[in-house]
């Protein structure tokens, strides 16, 4: 009697981890599947309506066909050219800071700041923007667009440089020092240098979440048809343009619509795909 | 670690002029963050009290909300409606995703071989990069209609009979309605649910589980009795974390809930808002004073409730990582 | 729906090419010249900006100032202005006085830019080949929209539209979600010829919608309605002709099926006593040619300006609107402005002054 109780027992064990196993491996497949759905659609429909006009030209008046995003592209180029430019000081700083030089409560209400940066909702961050630049200062414009990016920029670095600095053995800080360089060159030519690359791929992650944002600009940049250089005045910018157009009636919008995420999540998808390959590395490495 | 401290103590006393310069401009750099992130609370504090004097906690439970005085109906704000758009979208994509993600990960840690764990893993974690808005457009051009066409009339065939729950599935199937806010949502916190867990489950001590392979345990054993007990705090804190990220999502939900502030039904058919895509919408338009300074303070309940979960997830996730350092201290 | 279309066309045409050559003032404004800015920021309203697209186009190419124009709706211009975040606002809703005082630079001036009319429209596929459009009159269209008629084969609907009959499906209802003067106008409308509509809903830029489905922008609305079957929506007539949607006929308030052709919609400013400052409403007009749910559009500028060289590019911009503009009107199905609405919005124009002295040029301003 026992032994067929035990049988069955074992059985059921067995038929139990099978099942699992089939369903956890349903349940990726179906993961995936999801996103090869979402970026088929968006190359499938996005494709046909990349041509030369759509990079070149500026949109034509409401209703006529033609023309292209070449302002919007443009804009998110320059906003994130100048985001990152005060991004990457701040970020990289900060991050410096807390791992190389903080103590005591100081260094941790940074850190604590960072986190809270880091978590904030990105219209809110439109809003403080708006309250505190577009307000008073300059109106709708791309700097204030750019600033709206950097704030959303600056915690994704100052981890992610955290993070890598920490990786730096000690022993290498120690050797150096002990030849008698003072702290900051320390820093800057010693620790700096082997954790260049995880530098670079921080900033790269940051720029990737930060050409994808829509909901800030809508606070700040505003857009605008014309190929604009100057900061001061609204800019356009791809994903606010894929807003508009998407929830227009114009099927030639649509069409455009879907060919500008096609090309943001392009460089999105390089961006943080070759982030992600060599993190994973990176990662392989150092262990 | 105690040597490094000592060192770094005694050669910033003993400093050069210049390291002290350095110090104090990466300090003075941090000192800016930390200025940032207090003058964006101060600032969306001064800008909403107006609304918070006049509406106190009516605010968060009024239904109406009525920005423009008309001859028949004064001006009101209660963000009730945005309030409760925010939590069903976001438990809807929190009951779809975390199934999802917490398969996935297992699948990926636990039972799959590293050489197909690791891309399935890296493919489903691009699912972060998408931006906001290309989830909208899809969205909105192809789930939407799907939505609207299949899934919700199938819904409603299938659950229309059942006493409590045909009321979920009451209305005409709109498309662009809260349901298919929290189905966008899912698929946009499920990367996040599943790298979280995926450390996690990673860090359950390798002891227990080999050892109770060792006596003959089926890997689903191991999973449901050693790590995922041991790993429940974390899995939860990685829910909430995904959470905390739904609550913040613009875009995407605003391309497809229907931007409606109607009477709260018990439906998820209904066209709604959430907080999010109504601060999206109402914001360049909120012209008088109050309305403006209701706005701002709806940006202020959604900054507090999204801190409120990423604390949390922040905690249960440091007590699983603290555990493991402790058991292997 | 092809021979309304057509009718349109014609009519367009024939009045494009009278009244083209009708605008005294014309032809003042045609290159670009020192002193003025070389750039220029407008927001607001969806409803004219099929027309305003095309203007600033045309602008840009030949005078070469750049009026960079984002339409985010009435309201969102009435803030942007009052908060001088931009050059000039946009709004079909008028401001209230209200929001006037709140505005921050001071003065703000209503200068209309055009009229047009604003349609409902619908997506039913069952009809998609038919060439009757359907009828609604000021009782079926105030009731949809309060949510008293829910299905499209309602007697009341089939009453008018026998080809209904047929169609026993829910009416997915479209409105505004943002602040919007054409929603100013529609309810307007619905106040007027609907008491139950005035008592519990009202007029503005943005009301308590009872039901419906809320888009961004008339682009939103009509994105919405040609997605959407079963949906009706109201829109400026250019977003539904442009996207192959349906225009309705509503009866106005002579007993009339209407069609808004340019003509019934310049007829509803007929006998409307314009005031000085313009902020005038004209919907449901007693004209009985009139279409009923009309109104004017109005670009939002301060009185007084204090940038010389963003001044005198306004004033120029505004008097080729006021002018030159008029004559892109029609072929976009707008109407243009009746003369005395010209002659009052250029007094208005005449009105702005930068650091004390008249902003409008002195070709311009002396021109009779």
């Amino acid at each position: 009697m026992p032994r067929v109780n035990e049988q069955g027992r074992f059985l059921r064990r067995r038929a139990a981890g099978l099942a699992s196993e089939i369903i956890a491996a349903l349940l990726a497949a179906l993961s995936v599947a999801v996103l090869f759905l979402i970026v088929g659609h968006i190359i499938v429909n996005g494709l046909g309506s990349l041509n030369a006009d759509f990079f070149t030209k500026i949109p034509k008046p409401y209703g006529e066909s033609g023309g292209g995003i070449a302002q919007a592209i443009m804009g998110t180029v320059i906003m994130l050219i100048v985001a990152a430019a005060i991004a990457i000081p701040f970020g990289v700083g900060t991050a410096i800071y807390i791992v190389e030089f903080g103590r005591g409560r100081f260094a941790d209400t940074v850190r604590f700041a960072v986190e809270l940066l880091a978590e904030l909702p990105s219209i809110v961050v439109g809003v403080f923007v708006w309250a505190l630049v577009v307000r008073n200062l300059t109106g709708y414009s791309g700097i204030a667009g750019s600033l709206a990016l950097a704030v959303i920029m600056i915690p994704i670095i100052a981890r992610s440089v955290e993070e890598i600095l920490r990786l730096v053995p000690d022993s290498l800080r120690e050797g150096a020092l002990a030849l008698g360089s003072p702290k900051w060159k320390v820093v800057i030519f010693v620790v700096i240098p082997t954790v260049l690359p995880g530098i670079l791929t921080g900033i790269m992650l940051a720029l990737a979440r930060a050409a994808g944002e829509t909901a800030p600009l809508l606070l700040t940049a505003l857009g605008n048809s014309f190929f604009n250089y100057d900061l001061r005045k609204p800019m356009a910018a791809m994903p606010l343009q894929i807003y508009t157009y998407a929830v227009s009636p114009y099927d030639d919008w649509h069409n455009k619509a879907w060919a500008s995420t096609l090309v943001l999540i392009a460089i999105v998808g390089i961006l943080s795909g070759a982030v992600k390959f060599a993190t994973r590395r990176w990662k392989h490495e150092s262990h | 670690m105690s040597r490094i401290i000592m060192l770094r103590q005694g050669a910033t006393k003993a400093a050069d002029p210049s390291d002290r310069r350095f110090a104090a401009f990466v300090a003075t750099m941090s000192a800016v963050v930390i200025l940032l992130v207090v003058g964006f609370i101060i600032l969306l504090a001064v800008d909403s009290w107006p609304s918070i004097r006049k509406f106190g906690g009516h605010f968060l439970t009024g239904s109406v909300w009525n920005p423009v005085e008309t001859e028949v109906n004064k001006v009101n704000f209660g963000a009730l409606p945005f309030i409760y758009g925010t939590i069903v979208t976001s438990i809807v994509a929190l009951i779809l995703a975390t199934p999802l993600a917490l398969g996935s990960a297992i699948f990926v840690s636990e039972y799959a071989p590293s050489w197909l764990g690791r891309p399935v893993a890296f493919i489903i974690e691009l699912l972060v990069a998408i931006p906001s808005v290309a989830y909208g457009i899809w969205g909105l051009f192809v789930l939407v209609p799907f939505m609207r066409g299949t899934i919700e009339p199938f819904l409603q065939n299938v659950l229309g009979h059942i006493p409590v729950l045909s009321a979920l599935v009451a209305g005409p199937p709109f498309g662009q309605d809260l349901l298919t806010g929290g189905v966008v949502l899912a698929i946009m916190i499920l990367p996040t649910i599943l790298s979280l867990s995926r450390e996690i489950i990673a860090q359950v001590p390798r002891l227990q589980k080999e050892g109770m392979l060792a006596l003959g345990a089926t890997k689903w054993e191991v999973l449901s009795q050693a790590v995922l007990p041991y790993a429940k705090g974390g899995i939860i804190g990685a829910a909430m974390l995904g959470l905390a990220r739904a609550i913040g999502e613009t875009m995407a939900v605003t391309m497809v809930i229907g931007n409606s502030s109607q009477k709260i039904t018990g439906s998820l058919f209904t066209p709604g808002y959430t907080i999010a895509s109504a601060i999206a919408n109402q914001f360049t338009e909120a012209d008088t004073q109050m309305y403006f300074s209701a706005i701002v303070e709806l940006g202020l309940v959604l900054l507090l409730v999204a801190s409120v979960f990423n604390v949390t997830s922040r905690l249960l996730v440091s007590r699983i990582m603290a555990r493991k350092e402790g058991a292997n201290a | 729906m092809k021979k309304i279309v057509a009718v349109l066309a014609l009519v367009a045409l024939v009045a494009a090419a009278t009244i083209a050559q009708a605008i005294p003032g014309s032809g003042l404004v045609t290159k670009g010249v020192s002193g003025e800015a070389k750039n220029l920021t407008g927001a607001g309203a969806t409803f004219p900006a099929v027309l305003y697209t095309k203007w600033f186009s045309e602008y840009a190419a030949k005078i070469g100032v750049q009026v960079n124009y984002q339409a985010i709706g009435s309201g969102g211009g009435i803030k942007s202005i009052s908060d001088m975040t931009v050059d000039f606002g946009a709004s079909d809703g008028p401001m209230t006085d209200d929001q006037l005082a709140a505005a921050k630079g001071g003065h703000l001036l209503h200068i209309p830019m055009t009229m047009g009319a604003v349609v409902p429209t619908y997506n039913i596929p069952e009809l998609s080949r038919s060439k009757q459009v359907l009828k609604f009159t000021a009782d079926t269209l105030s009731a949809i929209y309060l949510g008293d008629i829910i299905k499209w084969n309602d007697p009341k609907l089939v009453a008018d539209n026998p080809q209904l009959a047929k169609v026993d499906k829910y009416i997915v209802v479209v409105h505004r979600s943002d602040g919007s003067g054409t929603s100013n106008i529609w309810t307007s409308y619905l106040s007027a010829v609907s008491e139950k509509w005035a008592k519990t809903v009202g007029a503005g830029n943005s009301v308590q919608w009872p039901v419906g489905l809320g888009g961004k922008g008339n682009e939103g609305v009509a994105g919405n309605v040609k997605q959407t079957q079963y949906a009706i929506g109201y829109v400026e007539e250019a977003y539904a002709v442009q996207n192959t949607l349906p225009v309705a006929q509503v009866k106005n308030s002579a007993g009339t099926w209407m069609d808004p052709t340019a003509k019934a919609v310049s007829k509803a400013a007929e006998g409307v006593t314009l005031p000085d400052d313009l902020r005038v409403k004209m919907v449901n007009s007693s004209n009985p040619e009139a279409w009923p749910i009309t109104g004017f559009t109005w670009i939002l500028v301060y009185q007084q300006q204090n940038d010389p060289a963003k001044a005198l590019a306004l004033t120029r911009l505004l008097w080729w609107n006021l002018h030159d503009g008029q004559a892109y009107a029609e072929k976009l199905l707008y109407a243009p402005l009746p003369v005395d609405a010209i002659a009052k919005a250029v007094v208005l124009l005449k009105s702005v002054t930068v650091n004390g002295s008249q902003a409008l040029p002195p070709e311009l301003a002396s021109f009779k």
